[in-house]
């Protein structure tokens, strides 16, 4: 089982959508929520991911082409 | 032993054992590193740090260190008055903290110098690190220094000024083909399956309080005091957070007076996701896609934004961005005035600099200190085009065709 931490930022017409129940059900992922902040226009959730690590990939895959942008928590680990 | 004392979570405050470690457990924020104060202040004054070595670890008793520094001469770097860049841009007390003059040519050494140092101590064989080039030439040559295996992955369409400033100290450099983003991505998926010393992730921590040494030296330089203003770059926040730390802590100590600095925090209008919190009065930092020239500060995804933000805010300063053409022009300013070649964040400081005189943000005798953070020799595409020499044959006749316009008194 591999564990990620990751944060969603959804766009405004992407904030009414399940995205984050889809993303368990359909990859069986367990999701757990750290952080969080939707207003009416923006919202982001800062949330861990637990599965296999080829489910974890396909699961963030599905969730990018909806729109969301996906970061990893350590915001940009690469650095000048 | 130091006087450090734990890891604490920046947002709900829980604390962890000096390890290895970056982020809370509970709600993921980033760790910081607390410190016993109150037995640190019994070894230090002005007298011992004064007559300690020439380099950053004169203030070792600040810093998280146990066992022995890995030190490449980093640090103490020059605080010049520029008087000339003062006058062009309207200050009259305007200061240039030049890191350029470090080891590998940027303030990153100052972080590896301690990241490296905490590496050692926790056993780590092999160190690791996500770049665009100035982060991975400080990682291989401290690496060098310590015998430590490195592993470097850049993306690989790097300049090739950066590519050869990391090579040549021989670590294991790994071209990604990719973006920036599928780079570092990379690096966070490969922390919790190699038992590595990433350098900006799993010792961030410890890497995060090196920078502090840039508040401290500038208010030793300063004759022991704070300035007024303070103009740095940021990309993911941590350096503009460390040298409030430091200047803070000075003040704590009782080294130098209340910290009155209003910290302006300056970022390319290209990849500004600070800078739009900081104008729309937002708390969160809002990630962006970067496209700008100064790709060393281009971070889309600042994890020490919202540190960043609220220090801007609650110093009283402010944050500002440049765009692509004002930080070329500013780079060349700040050659032509200072005589130091700074690369594109640098050029992106005083671009801002520029702006929140302007605007009026900053008052003309305020004592203002802009921090150059790294050398345009690494970076020097983004001004190629100051090259335009004037050829002509080696005779005297030809240099009078040619020349004799711009020959005084001829
Ligand atoms: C030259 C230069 N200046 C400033 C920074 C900003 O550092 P930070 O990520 O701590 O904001 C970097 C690195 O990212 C850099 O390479
Ligand atoms: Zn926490």
């Amino acid at each position: 089982m591999a564990k990620r931490g990751v944060m969603f930022t959804f766009p405004t017409e992407m904030i009414r959508e399940p995205i984050i129940y889809n993303l368990g059900r359909r990859f069986d992922v367990v999701t757990n929520i750290r952080r969080a902040d939707v207003s009416e226009d923006k919202g982001w959730v800062v949330l861990e991911l637990e599965g296999k690590e080829e489910d974890i990939e396909q699961g963030i895959a599905w969730v990018v082409t909806k729109g969301v942008r996906v970061d990893p928590v350590i915001g940009d680990a690469l650095e000048g | 032993m130091s006087y450090a004392k734990s890891l604490r979570c920046s947002k709900c405050g829980r604390e962890y054992p000096l390890e290895p470690i970056n982020l809370c457990d509970f709600c993921f924020s980033p760790l910081e590193v607390t410190y016993d104060y109150r037995s640190m202040s019994e070894v230090v004054s002005r007298e011992a740090i004064s007559s300690g070595p020439v380099t950053m670890w004169r203030y070792l008793n600040l810093l998280p260190i146990n066992d022995k520094v890995v030190d490449l001469g980093t640090g103490f770097t020059p605080l010049i008055k520029a008087e000339n860049l003062g006058k062009e841009i309207g200050l009259d007390n305007l200061y240039i903290k030049n890191d350029c003059l470090n080891p590998t040519y940027s303030f990153k050494d100052r972080v590896v110098s301690v990241a490296i140092s905490k590496a050692m101590e926790f056993g780590f064989d092999t160190v690791a690190c996500a770049s665009t080039g100035n982060l991975s030439a400080s990682v291989a040559a401290h690496a060098a220094k310590t015998g430590l295996k490195a592993y470097v992955f850049v993306p690989a369409n790097l300049e090739q000024g950066k590519m050869v400033s990391t090579a040549i100290y021989n670590p294991t450099l790994i071209a990604v083909d990719g973006t920036y983003d599928d780079v570092s991505r990379l690096c966070t998926q490969m922390v919790g399956r190699f038992k590595w010393g990433f350098i900006n992730i799993n010792l961030r921590p410890y890497y995060a309080e090196g920078s502090k040494t840039l508040g401290y030296e500038v208010a030793e330089q300063l004759g022991w005091r704070a300035p007024d203003c303070a103009v740095a770059p940021a990309a993911s926040g941590l350096l503009f957070t460390r040298i409030w730390k430091g200047l803070n802590e000075l003040a704590m100590l009782g080294l130098i007076g209340p910290v009155n600095t209003h910290m302006y925090l300056t970022q390319a209008a290209g990849c500004s996701p600070i800078v739009n919190a900081f104008n729309a009065g937002s708390l969160h930092v809002h990630p962006v896609k970067p496209n700008t020239i100064a790709r060393s500060i281009a971070i889309g995804n600042p994890s020490d934004g919202q540190y960043a933000l609220r220090i801007a805010r609650e110093s009283g300063g402010g944050a500002c961005a440049a765009f692509d053409e004002e930080i070329i022009e500013a780079m060349k300013l700040l050659s032509q005035t200072e005589g130091i070649f700074a690369e594109t964040a640098g050029g992106v400081v005083i671009a801002g600099l520029k702006r929140l005189v302007d605007s009026g943000a900053i008052k003309r005798d305020e004592l203002t200190v802009a921090f150059i953070t790294g050398s345009g020799l690494k970076t020097q595409e983004a001004v190629a085009e100051v090259v335009s020499p004037i050829t002509i044959q080696p005779t005297l006749s030809s240099f009078i065709e040619n020349c004799a316009d711009s020959v005084e008194g001829y």
